[in-house]
């Protein structure tokens, strides 16, 4: 009942987003074709306009877009997008399915870098707590939760790209091409998951039953393992929701230092161009994937933790 | 420093009551690395403030000629490496690089600052507000606020920045004449970092209202006849001002770094004025793999990391001294 009433919401909330993206892009002086390279006769000019409806009152422009009228054009509602301003030969719904994936990639492979590290990371420090394993690992995750990735990212080029050339230094060609934008945007996220594990364990390490598994005899691994972590991890679950945001936003600096052809890059020069539609399109896209990520750690969290109730 | 600590601790413990904010300076002096991170800090800080004095005539018989560049004097030594001359080495421009990374973490530290405490006014005054009124308002106002965390915000930056800027240049240059063009990208920045950053201060700050609330003082308050608005701020803002500070220290250093993501993506600070973010996306632009500029992003990127890093030690350091709940024995 309490996800239905979360889905539920998630509607109106997109119509809201997408409102304001509208009506901040068209407040903003200036519009998507100031840039074309020959000026236009006015006549031309105006049959642009007219043929995408800016010649419009912005009110009206938004109802087209999300696709009241005229009759047979669909629009937001039915999932279309439109037509992208300033690459007039695609619709927005081609550049997202095409960009989508590229940022999704990247984040996925971020997130599982970010996991299969930080988890391993914290609990190793954890178990090995206050000896010089558990310094060094501190030591380690505060220098990568502090050095942003538009640090990282010039750095690890200028390392394993250009001086020991292990791997490609930009562009989304084979799996190599991946490895530096990966580790460049899960580094820091590694760290605070690391925190967040070691954390986590030393908790969980004074409570009841880890005295009561111990006292029936348990080996420590099994300990630490089959019972400690199954709640440590608790933490870091939730912490993923708003993880996979960051992974989303600091994709942008990453897809702008590998040059990767993400939605980020389209968004940022969509905004230059006053690509109306492109900018709006991407901001609802981006929304929506924030949402529903948000739902379902929710989700998970329930079923990790059954003392768990949402009302 | 040692000394004083332990001397303080014979105190407490032949029974001298030390009020809650002398309990938590003893507690943040005794540890270092806050400490020295606060020294670090207080030491750029000067560093930043005092250099543009160093270019006076005055100062330029005194000092070592490396250390009287000015951040915006074109030379004709592009790209020279770090040496006697410059210390930092120079950029495309024959620019000194000391001087722009101390120009640059000036303007980092004052959109930080400025921006952390635009979000310190909203996010106090929203969560006191929720906290206080509670019910029906705080519902609402909390539910805002979860909405409001679930989106992109950075995102809402971008869009708001990049759309007002025009129309507000406009206006202001109309206003204050066409030099002041520059200042409105600043005060949008401000503005527009200062307004995402608040959510969790009105979090954190609802949640201790909340508890200040039902404490006895405020019925005694309220008895004695004193005006809500009296209430709020003459007795529970101030006892909730210990968390607000390291809630503050902790912002500081996530605006710098939103800051340096929207210089680096060319949406922040615009050139002549330069932030560390904006010259390290100088370096990143400048990366090949023929010459190797590497001082370029080593040592704007260091600054920013060593600021960013002090800044997170001490807000953590505040935090153990003053946040009660955080208390580790």
């Amino acid at each position: 009942m309490y996800f239905l009433k979360r889905v539920a919401l998630m509607i109106p909330l997109m119509l809201v987003i997408s409102f304001f993206a509208f009506g901040l892009l068209h407040l903003a002086p200036g519009g998507p074709f100031d840039k074309e390279r020959a000026p236009a006769s006015p006549e031309i000019d105006r049959a642009l306009k007219a043929k995408y409806f800016l010649d419009e009152p912005v009110w009206k422009q938004y109802l087209i877009y999300l696709g009241f009228f005229p009759r047979k054009t669909p629009g937001l509602l039915q999932g279309d997008f439109g037509p992208s301003l300033k690459y007039r030969d695609h619709t927005v719904n081609d550049i997202i399915s095409q960009a989508l994936p590229v940022s999704m990639t990247l984040g996925v492979l971020a997130f599982c870098f970010a996991l299969g590290v930080g988890i391993p990371a914290g609990f190793y420090t954890a178990a090995r707590k206050g000896r010089w394993q558990d310094f060094a690992g501190g030591f380690l995750v505060l220098l990568v939760i502090c050095v942003p990735a538009l640090i990282v990212g010039p750095i690890l080029v200028l390392i394993f790209g250009i001086e020991f050339r292990w791997f490609p230094v930009a562009l989304w060609e084979s799996p190599l091409h991946a490895v530096l934008p990966t580790v460049t945007l899960g580094l820091y996220f590694a760290g605070r998951i690391a925190r967040l594990m070691r954390e986590g364990m030393l908790t969980t390490l004074h409570a009841e039953f880890i005295t009561t598994a111990r006292a029936k005899g348990l080996s420590e691994t099994a300990v630490l393992i089959r019972h400690a972590f199954r709640l440590a991890v608790l933490p870091v679950v939730s912490y993923s929701g708003p993880l996979l945001a960051d992974l989303l936003t600091g994709s942008f600096v990453v897809e702008s230092i590998f040059q990767l052809p993400g939605i980020g890059v389209f968004l940022v020069n969509g905004l230059f161009n006053r690509d109306y539609t492109m900018v709006v399109g991407l901001v609802v896209v981006y929304s929506f994937l924030l949402l529903v990520l948000n739902l379902i750690v929710d989700l998970a969290y329930l079923l990790l933790d059954p003392r768990i109730k949402y009302e | 420093m040692s000394k004083t600590g332990v001397q303080n601790t014979a105190q407490t413990g032949a029974g001298r009551v030390l009020s809650p904010n002398q309990r938590a300076w003893v507690q943040f002096r005794r540890n270092p690395v806050a400490a020295a991170s606060a020294i670090f800090l207080m030491v750029v800080l000067a560093l930043v403030l005092v250099w543009p004095l160093f270019g006076s005539p005055a100062f330029m018989r005194l000092l070592p000629k490396a250390m009287t560049w000015s951040p915006n004097a074109l030379s004709d030594s592009q790209f020279s490496s770090p040496g006697a001359e410059h210390w930092f080495g120079t950029d495309v421009h024959g620019r000194d690089l000391l001087s722009r990374v101390l120009y640059g973490a000036r303007i980092s530290l004052l959109v930080g600052a400025v921006g952390a405490v635009v979000s310190l006014v909203i996010g106090v005054l929203w969560g006191a507000i929720a906290g206080y009124v509670g019910g029906t308002w705080d519902n609402a106002m909390m539910r805002i606020v979860d909405v409001l965390y679930s989106l992109p915000s950075i995102v809402f930056v971008i869009v708001l920045i990049s759309t007002l800027e025009v129309y507000f240049k406009d206006w202001v240059s109309r206003l204050f004449g066409p030099a002041s063009g520059g200042a409105v990208r600043m005060l949008l920045l401000f503005a527009g970092l200062g307004a995402v950053s608040w959510l969790t201060m009105a979090r954190i700050v609802r949640g201790q209202v909340l508890s200040m609330r039902a404490r006895a003082f405020v019925d005694a308050g309220r008895a004695l006849g004193a005006s809500h608005a009296r209430i709020l701020l003459k007795h529970v803002l101030p006892n909730v001002s210990g968390v607000v500070i390291v809630y503050l220290t902790l912002t500081v250093p996530s605006v710098i770094l939103y800051e340096s993501f929207l210089s680096f993506l060319g949406l922040g600070i615009q050139p002549p004025q330069a932030s560390l973010g904006y010259l390290i996306a100088d370096g990143a632009a400048n990366l090949n793999a023929i010459r190797v500029y590497w001082w370029l992003i080593v040592f704007p990127g260091t600054a920013l990391a060593a600021t960013l890093l002090a800044l997170n030690f001490l807000g953590d350091g505040l935090r153990d001294a003053l946040d009660p709940r955080e208390s580790r024995g």
